[in-house]
């Protein structure tokens, strides 16, 4: 092979790469990565283990990649239609269906399949994960109903319940609590972004709680699902035995959310709802990192 | 409005996570009463860096902003007054909450020379206690010497209140630009004098 081909060649797969880089989208497979880790280290040691650790790290990250990129291949024709996502590497035609279907098949099978090797139940936690949120979220709902969300919110919950799941070995209330602080959360990170993005979703024909009952009632259930998801992750913490100095943080980081949330359903604007998505993010990061800390 | 530079980031991000370290490990031991002051005080804190991070400086604008920073050294002046002047907690709680509520209804109801005096008196007593409490008390050997570097952090917050009220005011002593530029690492020493002070006695 020449020494052109071979520089051609691995400037594609840098290219390839890069394109399944974004197909992944990194920082919120990232962030419910930090959810599942934080789920395994609520519970604390001697159940801990490193080996175990790298491999919830593993399995979860597969998972969740895969199904984020079978996400995208089913939702390329809507992603075509809104400007936000129109550049995304399917509708932009840098990777063809047929080679990211590949993709998430095989990521979604070896990080299913890595997680039923670490045990049945958490394997049984990770598929539901991945079948609510490829099946039954985006396939089945997301086109016909607002509240398609809720379900996505319990995919996204999954990942904190399965790391706690194969820590402790059964589903307890902590882990149960910990996936209801990311579902109460959902909302908070969606919504804000269809309130922003509200035309996009029209144009490709999405059904949101915005477009639906109107921006108001959307910023009513922010602030009341921010207060939840608050409240789920302050309980899980107490019942994690979590110390009162991360405790006090932890309460100081929800204050911080409800503050903006219900500031956003006073005085209204685009900037401060800008502002509690980002938030938002940081808060569900922050909190992660404490529930972890607070098991080390 | 000046943009924030990749560096006012870095720099609030790093006061923000020693904030978040001063009520997670530095106020661990206390009392209820003062660890609840602090809690408010470095939360407030915390939160503030965050949303200076997300907003940039135009948070700046917000007429909240004033009330927000108030409560900053009337709650650190009230964990002092709780931990070391424990007799005056009543009477300096009762003073904290309604220079508060004073700021608060100043700002709405006559927010020109009558809200001026007011938030001059409530900062100017509470950036006092916050100044000369911990220097006294060190100076006095009733507590450790490095305690005095509360009272830097509390005269750096009172140089950067200062230089910011002036400027809502309309009469900045600098350039705005120069205020902004300067408030990060400001905001940073700050918190660090804090820390530093904080853990001195706990040695």
């Amino acid at each position: 092979m020449s020494s052109q081909s071979m520089t051609y060649t691995s400037q594609s797969a840098i290219h390839s790469l890069k394109s399944y880089w974004t197909l992944i989208k990194s920082l919120q497979t990232g962030l419910l990565l930090i959810t599942g880790l934080a789920g395994y280290m609520s519970a604390r040691c001697p159940v801990t283990h490193w080996t175990t650790l790298l491999a919830v790290a593993g399995s979860l990250f597969l998972a969740i990649s895969g199904s984020t990129v079978l996400n995208m291949v089913y939702d390329r024709d809507i992603d075509l239609k809104m400007s936000r996502a129109c550049q995304r590497p399917l509708p932009a035609g840098k990777v063809s269906a047929r080679e990211a279907l590949l993709l998430g098949l095989t990521l979604s099978v070896l990080g299913v399949g890595w997680a039923f090797v670490l045990s049945l139940l958490y394997g049984l936690v990770v598929f539901a994960g991945l079948f609510f949120d490829v099946v039954v979220y985006t396939i089945w709902l997301k086109r016909r109903t607002p509240y398609s969300i809720l379900i996505g919110g319990l995919a996204g919950g999954m990942p904190a319940l399965a790391g706690r799941t194969l820590a402790v070995g059964q589903i307890d209330a902590v882990g149960i609590l910990l996936a209801s602080a990311v579902l109460f959360w959902i909302p908070t990170h969606i919504m804000t972004f269809s309130i922003r993005y509200e035309q996009d979703y029209r144009s490709a024909g999405i059904p949101t709680f915005p477009s639906t009952y109107g921006v108001p009632t959307t910023r009513t259930i922010i602030a009341l699902s921010s207060m939840a998801a608050g409240a789920a992750m302050i309980t899980s913490a107490v019942l994690i035995g979590m110390s009162w100095g991360y405790l006090r943080l932890l309460v100081v980081l929800s204050l911080g959310l409800l503050g903006l949330a219900f500031g956003s359903l006073v005085r209204p604007s685009e900037r401060l709802n800008l502002g509690l998505f980002k938030y938002a993010s940081t808060y569900m990061l922050g909190s992660m990192l404490l529930i972890m800390a607070g098991g080390l | 409005m000046k943009k924030m530079s990749a560096l006012d980031r870095i720099l609030l991000l790093v006061t923000g996570v020693l904030a978040a370290y001063q009520i997670v490990v530095g106020i661990d031991g206390l009392s209820t009463l003062p660890t609840a002051a602090y809690t408010i005080a470095f939360g407030v804190l915390l939160v503030a860096g965050l949303l200076l991070i997300i907003f940039g400086f135009d948070v700046l604008d917000s007429p909240l902003v004033v009330i927000v920073a108030a409560i900053i050294p009337l709650s650190l002046s009230l964990g002092l007054v709780t931990q070391y002047l424990p007799t005056l907690t009543m009477l300096y709680a009762a003073f904290a909450f309604a220079g508060l509520t004073a700021i608060a209804v100043t700002r709405f109801a006559a927010p020109g020379r009558v809200g001026t005096i007011v938030l001059a008196v409530v900062h100017g007593i509470a950036g006092l206690i916050i100044f000369g409490l911990p220097i006294l008390f060190s100076l006095q050997g009733r507590t450790p010497i490095g305690f005095a570097l509360v009272g830097v952090g509390g005269a750096l917050i009172g140089l950067g209140g200062l230089m910011l009220a002036f400027l809502k005011a309309g009469k900045p002593i600098l350039s705005q630009n120069i205020i902004l530029a300067a408030l990060p690492g400001l905001l940073l020493l700050m918190m660090a004098a804090f820390v530093a002070g904080f853990a001195a006695p706990l040695r």
